[in-house]
């Protein structure tokens, strides 16, 4: 059966930035994705670089963190060269904006403390009142301020994808689409993957396939204890350009739509919409921007977040079954350079995960955990 | 170019296009009224700046938009005509954020 | 008003929503109707409460049928809401924004009668000023008694043949009608033609459109195989082949139609189950003899269930009307029957004609997916056919990997002018049929809405 170095099952973002990664350094790698219709938070992704206030506490995803967007730069310029697509990448920093001052006090003071127990400073400041209202002129009158994060930035999620694709398969990657995975397990000295249109062979096996790896990990030994959390997103119609910097949860993409969305939810695989949290977020968008009361909103959607019990990352390899491995990660656009260098770099050369990962973000963890308020 | 061909009646109210004054009668759709107007084209687009003119007459298509009253990006074609409404054509993206800035500025 | 939840909302005034709002307020039954348009009649009877001042012998008799309905309708005593667009739905209730502002309006049964749309004819140079549809210039004559002289008609199907008799009835010179029908489409349509003759009045009144037309000495070109709108700014002619023969025809007016197709935003977005009809080339709601969706709340009447017409329309509303009085209790599953008995029956000739129609004005694949590369098929995005084909190969495997991929129904129109298209490129490409390649995902609002009226929606349903 076996036929090649890699079975990757997911063909996100996480699973593609690994899959290039590793079909760039020589290796055999198919990816096994799933149809047209799938639970894709690549689809449904917001496209935001993001660092600031991530990890505050858990210094091993700061720096994680920190180091994936520092290789942004020379990230995009090289997917950019290798696909021909262009990323509508911005890395110049972004806003978190405030309703209110106590709302600014306590992020400064959060931003605060994530630096000092990070190696890698990300350098963020308080944006005032007055200077955000020099910035966006339009800006709501009861907006208090914002921080600003240097290291901050978007790009098309989509694009991002699509780039992704291209780059591995010209890397000479197979891609096979409309193979959602049902069974997987060692086969020989490799390991075997059962789909609907076939099985599929490889020396070694990860596992990105976003909330599915809740249900494949523990056929390889090791387990993903996953679910789903939905964020209700809306894109308006097409604005000239007003946004010098995007906020948190509102950002102008570069064909001219407004982004926004900032919700969370317990819905199931529920992708749909609900008019209370899209009332809320056309809320919170008018507040920040007034104006935006006669902008059209043109679409919505809920993505699904894949959300694990501490909100983050679950990163194994397999004791039973040698040369399986998962990635279980919520940022897979943050995380898309260190994906397809530092992670691809360590499985190729040296046929593991990289070590800091695996002992920072066993599922190991869970077992000592405190159970979750109710 | 579009005419009317129902029995010319006295106009009873007017609109303003990009300055100039059209008469037509309250209530008629407004994508009609421009279109006989010769105002054309309606808008540009946002993503190439083509030049756009009503092509469904029915709200599904949003070629027909224009800047009605202020509001950019208003359906003409889903649209009455009132006394004194004023329509501007629709230069590429929404430039709502800028007449609101514009707006703050002047006050 | 404000806390009624009422036994039956109806999204959209044409025939059908008319006639389920007349048939259920009759049964008792509390009946909110809500539409886009700021008077009632769909597009079928656009303008027929509001005479746009033109001689009635130009729109014809079939038209007028309309009017009877819509001051039954107007008279019925249902809370009926013009200008009033309908963007998010809801397990009870819906949301609309509108003119006259909006809300939230509670629901125990949904009568989705959104109707039809003109189906794409993505043609090279089609996004040009001056090319419309022939649903344009029949809704511009209807509603507002506006014309263009020396327009050029392009397509298929018996609306083109209507808004040109129509034009010539009113005394408008029409410059050419490039038809589209393929004589093999005629020979393939004579098999249905035994089945056909209980409707035989579509028939015969089709042909005497063509008489009509032929009568008036309008140049018609027929078997148009490719066409082409030229211009820079504007159309300036019309390029057309026809086998071995091609032409160019001056012209600042073109009028496209091949047919119309269910608009299925609302029921996609609601979650109903969804089945493709090859014999009309379109999706649309799967539904049961009552006009039942997949979701037990909800139901499907006139021509968003199926292409059927208006007569037919007017049928299926009044079935789901009784279905949804049966459902609520006012009427028992005899009574509904007995009344429906006869809206069966009249059905059943409403519909004979339509596998004849469909064979005989069945699109020509050329007119569904562009074989020119630059030709745009998403205009609110401009993704050009190119683009697809592009996106296709580098592993978009179905219309919604292919809308990530190219933005292609992202727009505005969220999808109704190029969801056809893309889909059956995408299908053609991949070897696959349009059935098993799917439809854009559609999710709400169902039409674009102002955030001021989703910010002011957050509260509990009220009118």
């Amino acid at each position: 059966m076996k036929s090649g170095d890699y079975l990757v099952i997911g063909g996100g973002l996480v699973g593609l930035a690994i899959a290039y990664g590793l079909a760039r350094r020589g290796l055999a790698v198919t990816v096994l994705d799933e149809g047209d219709v799938a639970h894709r938070a690549a689809r449904g992704n917001f496209g935001n670089i993001w660092i600031q206030g991530k990890g505050a506490g858990v210094p091993a995803y700061a720096e994680v963190t920190r180091r994936s967007a520092l290789e942004w730069p020379a990230f995009a310029r090289e997917i950019e060269e290798v696909s021909g697509v262009e990323l509508r990448y911005r890395q110049e920093g972004a806003i978190c904006v405030c309703f209110s001052e106590a709302e600014l006090k306590q992020r400064m003071a959060m931003l605060a403390a994530a630096e000092a127990d990070s190696t890698i400073p990300a350098e963020p400041r308080e944006v005032s009142a007055s200077e955000l209202r020099k910035m966006y002129p339009m800006i709501g009158p009861t907006m208090a301020g914002g921080t600003l994060s240097p290291l901050d930035g978007t790009v098309d999620p989509l694009r991002l994808l699509r780039a992704l694709l291209v780059a591995f398969r010209a890397a000479s990657g197979t891609y096979v689409s409309g193979a959602r995975v049902g069974t997987i397990a060692r086969d020989g000295d490799g390991f075997a993957a059962t789909t609907a249109t076939g099985t599929y062979g490889a020396a070694r096996v990860l596992l990105a396939a976003g909330l599915g790896n809740a249900m494949l990990a523990p056929q390889l030994g090791m387990r993903a204890p996953l679910r789903p959390v939905r964020g209700q997103i809306i894109v308006t119609e097409k604005l000239k350009p007003f946004m010098p910097l995007s906020f948190h949860f509102i950002r102008q993409t570069e064909d001219g739509g407004v982004i926004c969305g900032d919700s969370s939810e317990e819905a199931g695989f529920d992708e749909g919409v609900t008019r209370p949290i899209l009332a809320r977020t056309a809320d919170r968008l008018t507040t920040v921007f007034p104006f935006m009361k006669d902008v059209r909103l043109v679409r919505a959607w809920g993505a699904l977040r894949v959300m694990s019990p501490d909100g983050l990352p679950i990163v194994q390899a397999s004791q039973e079954a040698p040369g399986a491995f998962a990635v279980s990660v919520h940022s897979g656009v943050t995380l898309s350079p260190f994906h397809a260098a530092v992670v691809a770099a360590s499985l190729a050369d040296e046929g593991r995960l990289p070590p800091h990962l695996t002992q920072s973000f066993s599922p190991d963890r869970f077992d000592v955990q405190i159970p979750r308020n109710s | 170019m579009f005419r009317s061909l129902a029995t010319p009646e006295t106009p009873a109210i007017g609109i303003e296009v990009d300055g100039r004054r059209i008469a037509c009668a309250p209530g008629e759709n407004l994508a009609a009224v421009l279109l006989r107007a010769g105002f054309g084209p309606f808008r540009s687009t946002p993503v190439s700046g083509a030049p756009r003119m009503p092509y469904c007459m029915m709200g599904v298509c949003f070629d027909c938009l224009a800047v009605v009253d202020g509001v950019p990006n208003s359906q003409t074609c889903l649209t009455a005509v009132a006394d004194g409404m004023t329509v501007r054509r629709q230069e590429g993206a929404s430039a709502a954020a800028f007449l609101a800035a514009e707006g703050l500025a002047d006050e | 008003m404000s806390d009624a939840t009422f036994d039956l909302a109806i999204v959209g005034a044409g025939p059908a929503g008319m006639a389920a709002a007349v048939e259920a307020t009759a049964l008792g039954l509390s009946v909110c109707v809500l539409d886009e348009q700021a008077a009632p009649g769909g597009q079928i009877y656009r303008g027929i409460t509001r005479p746009a001042g033109l001689d009635p012998q130009v729109l014809g008799p079939d038209y007028w049928e309309g009017k009877a309905l819509a001051e039954r309708f107007l008279a019925c005593g249902c809370d009926y809401r013009p200008g009033s667009t309908v963007w998010h739905v809801d397990a009870g209730e819906l949301s609309f924004a509108g003119p006259h502002g909006g809300g939230t309006v509670a629901w125990r049964k949904l009568l989705n009668a959104t109707g039809a749309m003109e189906r794409p004819m993505p043609v090279a140079g089609w996004t040009l000023p001056g090319v419309m549809t022939a649903g344009a210039a029949q809704i511009l004559l209807k509603a507002s008694a506006t014309v263009a002289e020396n327009a050029v008609f392009c397509g298929s199907g018996p609306l083109l043949y209507l808004v040109v008799a129509q034009y010539l009835r009113a005394g408008v010179k029409v410059a050419a009608v490039l038809d589209t029908t393929p004589w093999q489409a005629y020979l393939g349509a004579l098999r249905h033609m035994p089945a056909a003759l209980p409707g035989w009045s579509y028939l015969s009144k089709g042909l005497g459109l063509l008489r009509e037309i032929g009568a008036a000495g309008v140049r018609v070109v027929r078997n148009v195989d490719r066409l082409e709108m030229r211009g820079r700014d504007a159309l300036e002619a019309v390029r057309w082949r026809a086998g071995a023969s091609e032409g160019e025809i001056a012209t600042s007016h073109a009028f496209l139609h091949q047919g119309i197709a269910p608009n299925t935003n609302l029921a996609r977005a609601a979650g109903c189950a969804h089945v493709w009809d090859e014999a009309q080339l379109s999706w649309r709601p799967r539904t049961d003899a009552w006009g039942a969706a997949s979701r037990p709340d909800l139901y499907c009447g006139g021509d968003v269930a199926g292409i059927a017409g208006a007569r037919a329309a007017a049928l299926s509303g009044r079935l789901s009307a009784l279905a949804a009085a049966a459902d609520l209790g006012r009427i028992d599953a005899a009574g509904r029957d007995a009344r429906a008995a006869g809206l069966r029956r009249a059905m059943r000739r409403e519909l004979a004609a339509r596998p004849f129609l469909d064979t005989l004005y069945r699109p020509l694949p050329a007119f569904r997916v562009p074989a020119v590369d630059d030709v745009v098929v998403c205009r609110c995005e401009e993704v050009t056919a190119g683009a697809l084909a592009d996106a296709v190969d580098a592993g978009a495997m179905g219309p919604n990997q292919l809308k990530a991929f190219t933005r292609c129904g992202m727009g505005p129109c969220q999808g109704r002018s190029c969801g056809l298209t893309a889909a059956a490129l995408v299908a053609a490409r991949l070897g696959m049929s349009e059935g098993e390649a799917g439809y854009f995902n559609i999710r709400f609002p169902v039409k674009p809405v102002p955030l001021g009226a989703v910010a002011a929606a957050g509260g509990k349903p009220a009118g």
